[in-house]
């Protein structure tokens, strides 16, 4: 289109020259001109949430399904406020999202008009960068420095604010060209000197490990081959984080499991007896350290990161290697073969053993009932009925989380969503939205709570909108389990506010919304339910799977200690945790 | 047994509170204070003294200079949180590379009449502070050095008559020829 455009047409040329197929948001005032651009054309696929922090997520979903940058469209004032949540998720898992909102005109600015906030401050500390866009001859530039910026180095989310007034102006388009930001450059070769080091501290290491994260992820599914090509190579152990999960498949028999306050007995002592930790794009993060003096002693660790600030900023590392995952796993290998590193080593061999004495301890062993469902055993069936389709996992967040990243294995990346770093309730559903769209014949099932199902339970009407047939499969157990659970361990077992006494009907919820509904609360007719579960490919479904009320998750990292003090699930019965009141809740930690 | 009941781990880490001069050069773009001052309160550093200019017009480049305690391990951190925002170009720990050249200056309001007027000005001379306005009840001195030559002023100028003080914040340099883009 030659000539000038109207700031709405700018708008939507970019995105389309960004590659955008589909847009989640809500309309409102200040982006009206934006819709009304959005309704005369049909490049781009507008999904209509139900409140804008669905929007959030569901692009969230979008784009860790694929690798793409997830985009959001919001009008001014509570459009805006209501995606914060969304943008600071984003953000804490580096997920790349383009949010555009609408504002008032510019001479309304800083006078508390209709639908008016401060959207660049608000949304400044929850964003890798946002702009406030003051002159049309600006925006064509902002909008594709604003994918420039979202989707390079570390991904996060970022928002452009567009007054009313510059959507109605007529200016010039320019094309996405090669962006060279003049203050924002990421690294994304590693030094060539720590990568030898690090590859020399490897060679020699008696007790190595690997520890993988998000960053593989978002480097992209090239970064995942080469992570395997690497633990082939070496025939080192490994293990990630929740958020790494799929990086290197689960059936792996390097394997270890997930680490962490709800990671593997395997996983956690390996971690904590190490002598060489390989960290691959992951952080160190409180879920995963306990306390820090403790965390590890006796390792020499090698950082692969693409942030900086993410390296020595709760546990020192020896070599950190500033970079991109992908390119320095590259390096790494590409190095090791050079060295003729690795022959078959006795210390590994007795390292192997000493980790098969671990595994034998089945930390997450539980114990089975006949009568009444077990969350694990509900996830370990959906697993086995859904593990040879096309299936993408989100989560809410707590206990059925954490139980879905112990019990379901994943063998490929951008196949599990989940909030991690915030720890979003009310994630899951929104985000399996955003992965049925971008995956239209593959099976998306949202492993959810009760109480966390109830924060986005309006997306099921997006859901029957667009006929996506997306999988709510809740673990109703009545209670906001995680957070009883800590007050079972940590607060003398007073369940203060965590029970939900009025829980909705949800196969008559789901029924309500044009979805379909179904219950199971027999371990016996679970496998029947989950395939008629299955066979649903025109609606969302609720699946309402009563489960055992008071199951606590385990294994578990107390409060405050080391990966050695861990809690196994089998050393305390349920009885013995349900009985515990005052004083004795805390014994049992 | 717990020894906590929080589901957060206890601090570990206890080192040495060092004073830093931080030099951090950003593009003058609307909002860009902000954001660095948003990240030391979001993040829990503090600010000893903050200074800003823009000292490359035609680039629009600002310079920030900000005085902060912190242990070794935040001073790194606080570098590279900097660094992670957009319109950053470039962060120096000035102290980290030497002991830089810090300068301040204050405007200077002392009011009184007879031998405090003397006082005044005999001080000023000592302090090489210039009268850069004055009546027959007060002057104002311009005076620049150091912060703590300019506290010793102050604290002085506080029993002849001291009516109130504005003062710039610390700029800072590093000594030697070469820049801090070249280092």
């Amino acid at each position: 289109m030659a000539g000038t455009m109207t700031g709405s047409e700018i708008v939507l040329k970019a995105l389309v020259d960004q590659g955008v197929e589909h847009i989640f948001g809500y309309p409102g005032g200040a982006v009206l001109p934006i819709y009304d651009e959005l309704f005369q054309q049909d490049k781009l696929k507008h999904i209509l949430v139900r409140q804008e922090g669905g929007a959030v997520h569901a692009a969230e979903g979008y784009a860790r399904s694929t690798g793409k940058v997830g985009v959001v469209l919001v009008t001014s004032g509570p459009g805006l406020t209501n995606a914060v949540t969304g943008l600071t998720d984003a953000l804490m898992d580096s997920i790349p999202i383009v949010c555009i909102s609408g504002q008032v005109p510019t001479h309304l600015i800083g006078n508390d008009a209709f639908q008016e906030c401060d959207t660049v401050g608000i949304t400044r500390p929850c964003t890798k960068h946002n702009w406030l866009v003051k002159r049309l001859e600006d925006l064509p530039r902002i909008m594709h420095e604003a994918f420039y910026v979202a989707r390079t180095g570390r991904p996060g989310p970022v928002v452009i604010d567009i007054p009313k007034d510059i959507q109605f102006q007529s200016g010039t388009y320019s094309p996405p060209k090669d962006i060279k930001h003049k203050s924002y450059q990421p690294q994304v070769r590693g030094d060539d000197d720590l990568i030898a080091k690090a590859v020399e501290m490897l060679a020699t290491a008696k007790r190595p490990l690997i520890y993988s994260g998000g960053g593989v992820i978002n480097s992209g599914p090239k970064a995942s081959k080469l992570l395997r090509e690497l633990v082939k190579l070496t025939g080192f152990p490994i293990t990630s984080t929740l958020m790494g999960l799929g990086a290197y498949p689960a059936s792996g028999k390097e394997w270890l499991g997930m680490l962490g306050m709800h990671g593997t007995y395997e996983a956690n002592l390996a971690m904590h007896d190490c002598d060489v930790m390989l960290c691959v794009g992951a952080r160190f993060d409180d879920r995963i350290t306990g306390r820090t003096d403790a965390f590890s002693p006796g390792s020499r660790k090698i950082h692969i990161d693409i942030d900086p600030s993410s390296i020595n900023k709760n546990v020192r590392v020896e070599v950190p290697i500033i970079g991109d995952v992908g390119y320095v796993l590259e390096a790494m290998i590409a190095k090791w073969k050079a060295d003729g590193a690795g022959a078959a080593k006795p210390a590994l061999k007795s390292w192997w053993g000493q980790i098969g004495k671990w595994r034998e301890r089945d930390s997450l062993a539980y114990k089975e009932n006949d009568q009444v469902i077990m969350p694990q055993y509900a996830i370990q069936r959906l697993y086995e009925l859904t593990k040879d389709r096309e299936t993408y996992i989100s989560t809410e967040v707590g206990q059925h989380q954490m139980w879905a990243a112990q019990f379901y294995h994943f063998e490929e990346p951008n196949h599990w969503l989940t909030s991690g770093g915030l720890g979003t309730m009310g994630y899951g559903m929104p985000a399996a939205i955003g992965a049925q769209l971008a995956h239209p014949k593959a099976l998306v099932v949202n492993i959810a709570g009760d109480a966390s199902i109830q924060m986005n339970m309006q997306e099921m009407s997006t859901a029957v909108q667009f006929r996506l047939p997306i999988k709510n499969f809740i673990l109703n157990n009545q209670y906001m389990g995680m957070v009883r659970q800590w007050q079972q361990l940590l607060h003398g077992n007073r369940r203060s506010s965590s029970y939900v006494e009025a829980m909705p009907d949800f196969v008559k919820l789901a029924e309500a919304y044009g979805g379909v509904g179904i219950r199971c609360d027999k371990p016996g007719d679970l496998d029947d339910a989950i395939l008629e579960m299955i066979k649903v490919t025109d609606r969302p479904v609720l699946f309402d799977c009563r489960v055992a009320s008071l199951a606590n998750c385990f294994p578990m990292i107390p409060s405050g200690e080391a990966h050695n003090k861990m809690i196994l699930g089998d050393e305390v019965s349920y009885e013995d945790i349900d009985d515990a009141i005052g004083e004795e809740g805390r014994q049992l930690v | 047994m717990p020894k906590t009941q929080s589901h957060y781990p206890e601090p570990t880490q206890f080192e040495t509170v060092e004073q830093h001069t931080l030099s951090i050069l950003v593009d003058n773009e609307p909002g860009v204070l902000a954001r660095v001052i948003g990240l030391f309160s979001g993040r829990g550093y503090n600010i000893d003294s903050l200074t800003v200019s823009e000292t490359e017009h035609e680039k629009h480049v600002s310079r920030i200079t900000i005085v902060t305690k912190a242990t070794p391990m935040v001073l790194a951190q606080m570098r590279h949180q900097l660094e992670r925002l957009i319109p950053v170009h470039r962060v120096i720990d000035l102290t980290r590379q030497g002991t830089p050249l810090q300068r301040e200056l204050a405007l200077v309001k002392v009011a009184g009449l007879g031998d405090d007027r003397v006082e005044a000005l005999r001080l000023a001379e000592a302090f090489r502070a210039r009268v850069v306005d004055a009546s027959t009840t007060h002057f104002i001195f311009e005076v620049t050095g150091r912060s703590t030559k300019i506290d010793q002023f102050l604290a002085l100028m506080a029993d002849i008559g001291l009516v109130e003080v504005s003062r710039t914040g610390i700029a800072a340099i590093s000594r030697g020829a070469r820049g801090m883009l070249q280092s």
